[in-house]
Order: structure tokens, then C-alpha cells, then sequence
């Protein structure tokens, strides 16, 4: 409908040139920032390594050496250079997300990377104020038009560094949860749950839910829980200990606990934690041993 | 609701289908009473793999039921509750304690015919 794109290109050009009528002297903002860019570019060299020179003083970056600094230092403005110009942050959130991952392992700060944007943003707007020193309207109008954009370039910049950081931990975390908390099938109808480390609230509900499934899943009728590598138990987590047995029990699965130490069993007892209902053996081997007999196994030596 | 209740050979097995209602938990303990004298039954199996929720009237009820078939001569076994449902029944201090649980029907059919194995 040629009709309808004529009206509507009508109606564009009149809201844009309201724009441009309501700011003094007749000049956009695009041009503002076409001019802040351009100056940009001409003075690409020397702004740089204002740059660089400044991170360096700041001490910033510290685990990278100077010509990586230079390097992403040249990729950074580039972009940040093309952010004033389009508007469209999608490259730079790309970039400072690849930036991320790259420096993230090496142990860069989010000081670090928060103080090298604002740092650029001070040298550019330092550079500004140099050019139009002898007309301060103009460069009240040039400020307005960088401020807010320099300002959403920080903010892109330092929370796609945060965001790949929070996604690293949370990938770690995830592992740490998966790797401490296996349940093993020793033989059919037996599993051996070994718990190594602290035990926290979260990491004991998590390993009841993990052990329960378990016991659906391999139709178990005996747990061994084996808590030689724990070092410490307080009430919340023995408490959670028996919920466990007890919750074993109803899922027709008998636990046997095993190796608790002599400080945990000293503590325990201290605490007043109600192990009455826990069937317990010294050690992984008798607890095992225990098992199979529950489940009516005989070794027999050939 | 009603809960079907079925015999097979010396055991009766009562499935529970969806969430019971109370009166429905009485109805089933009266009828399983009733019926486990009835039939000459060794044994009771009541499957709970349906329900989602455990209250404290329904695990109350459960070892009511549990008792009374003992008082008539026979052994009860519950079935088949959900993980879930397990830690949360323990988090409200309901663990149905001496009554004997099993992980499915199958297990619970071993279990009763282990038992009177024993006994005979």
C-alpha cells in the first residue's frame, strides 16, 4: 500500500523535526553524537593510549600484561566508539560477555573492569571538554548527548562482567553439588551413600531427596550411610540425619550409619540427638558386611 | 470415593486411588476391619503410591488400621509412598513407627509372604 507508507513516512518526518525543533539551536542529537564521534575517531590514537596509560596508574588489570591491556583496550574503544554512533548495545553486551569469559579465569576483579569503563569515560569526556573549551554552550549540549549513552555503555559493560561471573559460580556450585553427593549400587538391593565434607542444611536436604529417589530408582532394601569423611555435625544436621532414616524407613529401605567418629558420637551425645531409632556399625566394612546379611547374602571364601 | 478392596489368595490389598477424603479413610478402615476376618486373611497390603499428600489424620488413620488388623489376627503393610511424601511426613513427626512399609505392591507381597514363612 504505497498510500499508507507515504502517510506514515509524513508522519515521522513530523514528529522528528518537533524533536529537532525543541532543541535550542536547531541541532539533534545524532548530529551531537555524529561530531562526538567523529572526534572520537580522529583522535583514536592518542585518547587510547590516554587510556592505557591511565589503567596502568591506576594499577588496574594487574593480571594482565601490558600489550593484552593495549589489545583489548583498542577493542574496547572500538566499540564503545560504535555504541555512540548506532545506539545498539547487542555487539558490546556480546563482546563484553567474550571479554568475560576470557579474563574471568585469570582472577580480573569487577572493580577492575567497572573502573576501566569509567576510566574511558573520564578520558573521553576530559578530551571533550579540551575541544569546546572556548564554547561552553556547545559543550553543555555535546555532554548531554554523551552522558547517557557513555553511562548505559558502563552499566552494559559491568553487568555482562557480573553476569558471567554469577554464571561461572552458579556452574561450580552445580558441580561441587553433583561431584560430593553420589549414591553408589554396591550389589542389587544395596546402596552405599558416602558423605565427604561439611554437611550444611542446603547439602543434607539435598542429599535426603538424592538418596530417596535413589532408593525408588534401584528398588533398594538397604542404605548404607557412611560418614567417615564428615568432620562435624551440628543438631540441625543430625536432627536431618534421622528425618533421613526415618524416611528411608517409610520407602520400606533399612539405613545402616557407619564410621561416625569418636567427636561426632561425643557431640551427638552431648547435644542430646535421639539416635535410638539409628542402626549403627563402626565401620564401612562391618556396615556393608551387616547388609548382606540383612539381605540374606553369605560370602563364602573358594 | 471408595477404595477398592481386593483379595488375593491369603492377602487382601486395598489400592488407594486419588486423595481420600476422612470419611473415606474411615469407610476404608471399617470395611478392612471387617473384611480381613471375613476372608481369612493373613495379611493386609494398603498401596498409597497415588497419594500426594499425607495429612495427620491419614497417617493417624493408617496406624489405626494397622492396629486393629493386628488385634484381628493378621499384619499390615503400607506401600509405595512417594519420596516426597516421605520427608515430608518425617518433617511432621508422622513416621507411622511399627508399622511395617514397603517399597511397592511387590515388595509388600514378599515381605507378608516372607513373614509367614517365618512364623510357620
Amino acid at each position: 500500500m504505497p498510500g499508507r507508507e507515504r502517510t506514515m513516512s509524513k508522519e515521522a518526518l513530523l514528529h522528528r523535526s518537533r524533536i529537532v525543533a525543541e532543541l535550542p539551536r536547531g541541532e539533534s542529537q545524532s548530529e551531537l553524537l555524529r561530531e562526538l564521534v567523529g572526534h572520537l575517531r580522529q583522535n583514536r590514537t592518542l585518547l587510547r593510549e590516554e587510556w592505557v596509560r591511565r589503567i596502568g596508574e591506576a594499577h588496574l588489570l594487574g593480571a594482565m600484561s601490558q600489550e593484552e591491556i593495549f589489545q583489548e583496550a583498542t577493542s574496547v574503544y572500538d566499540s564503545y566508539v560504535a555504541v555512540l554512533e548506532t545506539g545498539n548495545v547487542d555487539d558490546l553486551t556480546a563482546y563484553a560477555r567474550n571479554l568475560s569469559e576470557r579474563i574471568i579465569p585469570r582472577g580480573v576483579e569487577t572493580n577492575e573492569v567497572v573502573g576501566i569503563v569509567l576510566l574511558l569515560r573520564d578520558v573521553l569526556a576530559r578530551s571533550l571538554f579540551a575541544k569546546y573549551q572556548s564554547d561552553f554552550e556547545k559543550l553543555n549540549r555535546v555532554l548531554d548527548a554523551y552522558e547517557p549513552a557513555a553511562n548505559r555503555i558502563a552499566n552494559t559493560v559491568a553487568v555482562g562482567f557480573v553476569q558471567e561471573r554469577e554464571r561461572v559460580i552458579r556452574q561450580q556450585q552445580e558441580a561441587i553439588r553433583e561431584l560430593s553427593t553420589p549414591v553408589l549400587q554396591v550389589r542389587e538391593r544395596l546402596l552405599i551413600l558416602p558423605i565427604i565434607g561439611v554437611i550444611d542444611p542446603q547439602r543434607a536436604r539435598q542429599l535426603t531427596e538424592q538418596l530417596l529417589r535413589a532408593i525408588r530408582t534401584n528398588r533398594a532394601k538397604v542404605v548404607v550411610i557412611d560418614i567417615t569423611g564428615v568432620a562435624a555435625m551440628d543438631v540441625t544436621v543430625a536432627n536431618h540425619l534421622v528425618q533421613t532414616v526415618e524416611a528411608s524407613r517409610l520407602l520400606g529401605a533399612t539405613v545402616i550409619v557407619t564410621g561416625l567418629s569418636p567427636e561426632i558420637a561425643q557431640t551427638l551425645v552431648t547435644i542430646g540427638v535421639d539416635l535410638g531409632k539409628m542402626n549403627t556399625v563402626g565401620d564401612l566394612q562391618g556396615g556393608i558386611e551387616q547388609a548382606e546379611r540383612l539381605l540374606g547374602y553369605k560370602v563364602v571364601l573358594s | 470415593m471408595q477404595v477398592p478392596i481386593l483379595k488375593q489368595g491369603d492377602v487382601l490389598i486395598a489400592t488407594i486411588q486419588a486423595a481420600l477424603s476422612d470419611a473415606d479413610l474411615l469407610e476404608l478402615r471399617s470395611a478392612l476391619v471387617q473384611q480381613v476376618v471375613r476372608f481369612r486373611s493373613a495379611g493386609v497390603i494398603v498401596d498409597v503410591t497415588a497419594m500426594d499428600v499425607m495429612d495427620s489424620f491419614a497417617s493417624r488413620t493408617l496406624l489405626e488400621i494397622s492396629h486393629m488388623i493386628r488385634l484381628r489376627g493378621a499384619d499390615t503393610v503400607i506401600v509405595g509412598i512417594q519420596p516426597e511424601v516421605a520427608f515430608a511426613m518425617v518433617q511432621l513427626g508422622l513416621t507411622l513407627e511399627d508399622i511395617p512399609t514397603a517399597l511397592d505392591l511387590e515388595e509388600g507381597l514378599a515381605y507378608l509372604q516372607h513373614r509367614s514363612r517365618t512364623i510357620n
